[in-house]
């Protein structure tokens, strides 16, 4: 059942990046084209996606807990720190350098496009590196705290 | 060549705000893709990994499914082979490091007003548009 209604969720996700215009490169760099001919569509999506989704957050929560599973799972972290600001540095350059984010990049290799599928290849190497750094570097902290 | 198309955007962000809205309501979590799939690769620290294949098995369907009512998926790439690989490499790097990407931060993360996604997708944002900008106006100018 879990898995059932995880996969719909994934559906409709790549649905609506298909539908609004995400899932192509084109699209998305021409809305980060701020200079040029700028087209705004995918500001109109991220608008109405996160008025529907803090809506529908509210009402998620109300019930105190989800559906099919124990709990809400949220992220904890609070800190405005340097993983966070360079990791979207970092990813923007990324991001307007191929009109790719991961969610429509793997819409676009799903359908065996060649450019999508490299750079999904890449962004996997990329996510590797960063959770090998990440790991590290918790454990370093792990073994700093208990030092202290 | 490329227009402003607010209902089809709109329409996209609709179902998309849904498919968020559906995994906190019934699984309690954020619809994060780079959360996603980046925890589909070792090291491995929980049993979610058959949650985590559904929701990437529902992306890698989702453009079928569109192609299959007969309807045609736009998408084009111009960027070179080198460009989307060293993109690809930052955009994975970038997302892990950062938390999140376009989907947690960008969607459920402002959605939720944390300001750690606030934060990180104002940064994305701007650092995507002063790419572009490089791209179009300085380099290719």
């Amino acid at each position: 059942m879990a898995v059932a209604t995880t996969f719909i969720a994934g559906l409709l996700f790549g649905l609506g990046l298909v539908v609004s215009g995400l899932a192509n490169p084109e699209k998305v760099q021409a809305f980060l084209d701020v200079a040029g001919h700028w087209d705004a569509s995918l500001a109109v999506t991220m608008a109405v996606a996160v008025a529907i989704t803090a809506a529908g957050y509210r009402a998620a929560f109300v019930r105190g807990k989800p559906w099919l599973s124990a709990g809400f799972q949220m992220p904890r972290s609070k800190a405005i720190d340097a993983p966070l600001i360079g990791g979207a540095v970092i990813f923007g350059i990324g991001w307007g350098l191929s009109g790719f984010c991961p969610g429509p990049a793997i819409v676009a290799a799903a359908l065996g496009l060649t450019p999508a599928v490299v750079f999904v290849g890449a962004m996997l190497v990329g996510m590797m590196i960063a959770r090998l750094f990440a790991s590290r570097s918790s454990t370093a902290a792990k073994s700093a705290a208990n030092t202290a | 060549m490329m227009n402003f198309t607010p209902v089809s955007a709109a329409l996209g962000g609709v179902l998309i705000g849904l498919s968020a809205v559906l995994m906190m309501a019934t699984m309690g979590r954020i619809a994060g893709v780079s959360g996603f799939v980046s925890r589909l690769l070792p090291p491995y620290e929980d049993l979610d990994w058959p949650i985590r294949a559904a929701f990437v098995a529902g992306l890698i369907a989702a453009p079928w499914l569109y192609r299959w009512s007969g309807m045609h998926v736009e998408i084009n790439q111009p960027a070179s082979i080198m460009a989307l690989v060293i993109a690809g490499v930052l955009v994975g790097f970038g997302a892990v490091y950062g938390s999140g990407c376009t989907s947690g931060h960008g969607v459920c993360g402002i959605a939720r007003v944390s300001p750690r996604s606030i934060i990180a997708t104002s940064v994305f944002m701007v650092s995507g548009m002063a790419t572009v900008f490089v791209i179009r106006h300085v380099i290719g100018g």
